[in-house]
């Protein structure tokens, strides 16, 4: 069934990425939310690396340079999410996203 | 690089990033998901990426996890509880569905497509290659990239350091 390293490499991505799917959506709690997307950009991540080293003609260095870039704009997502998280605390002293229903407090 | 060592690489992360979707104490869910992303970076480093390892290590291990941390440790219920109240079962099971659907689809995709067989040994990046290719052919998205984390990193202080109008904190 997996006959080669590239499709067990995808298969391990697409279990990752349902983890932080599937964490995603059954929570309520925003961090463990924001922790799932998390889990999700590694998975993408992941993909692009099992394609650059398993991939039929390898490119030198594009994925590796592509990868660089998506873990930085995931740290920039990671901030911003997590400030979000405070700002939401401070307004209503809880962070379940049922009850963040106001953008404007 | 065996298959055995990619296997168990692939159970400790799956394992781990599993275990801290199920939790219910934030803290260990926090600190599962740095064993879930150091198996990440030795899965980089496994193949022959090790600029991307150590950024992974330094990201996501260093970074990410403390500032998660730090948020979960502000924003707990009270000084000495860091669990969470449960979820309701069936928005557990909706979502179990949900990534269950979007599983199968990835799969059957994965493993249905014949995949064009690997080269025989796979594409060298050092480090001054890369170096070279970001300050040249990609200096531009570098630039971007730059810009992207200031503006996040300044948005998000902002957003964090924003008193609720007319109401004043109360100490903890």
């Amino acid at each position: 069934m997996i006959s080669s390293p590239l499709q067990l490499c995808l298969v391990f991505s697409s279990l990752l990425f349902c983890i932080g799917l599937a964490g995603a959506l059954s929570r309520s709690n925003s961090i463990l939310v924001l922790l799932g997307i998390e889990l999700m950009l590694n998975a993408a991540n992941l993909n692009f690396i099992a394609f650059w080293r398993f991939g039929p003609a390898p490119s030198p260095a594009t994925g590796v340079i592509f990868v660089t870039f998506s873990v930085a704009v995931a740290a920039a997502e990671a901030a911003v999410g997590l400030a979000l998280v405070i700002a939401v605390y401070r307004r209503q002293r809880n962070i379940r996203l049922q009850e963040a229903v106001r953008l404007k407090g | 690089m065996t298959t055995a060592l990619l296997l168990l690489i692939c159970l400790v992360t799956l394992g781990s990033a599993a275990t801290a979707m199920l939790l219910r104490n934030l803290i260990h869910s926090v600190l599962l998901l740095i064993g879930s992303w150091i198996g990440v970076a030795i899965f980089y480093l496994s193949c022959g990426a090790e600029f991307v390892a150590f950024a992974q290590l330094l990201v996501y291990v260093g970074a990410v996890s403390m500032v998660v941390l730090f948020a979960v440790l502000l924003t707990r219920r009270s000084r000495t509880d860091v669990t969470v109240s449960a979820d309701t079962v069936s928005r557990a099971w909706s979502a179990v569905m949900a990534g269950g659907a979007v599983l199968a689809v990835l799969l059957y995709g994965a493993l249905m497509t014949t995949l064009p067989a690997a080269s025989a040994h796979g594409p060298a990046a050092p480090v001054k290659q890369l170096g070279a290719e970001l300050m040249g052919i990609h200096a531009a998205s570098l630039l971007v990239i730059g810009m992207i984390l200031t503006v996040a990193t300044l948005g998000s202080v902002v957003i964090a350091s924003e008193e609720p109008s007319g109401k004043k904190e109360d100490a903890p």
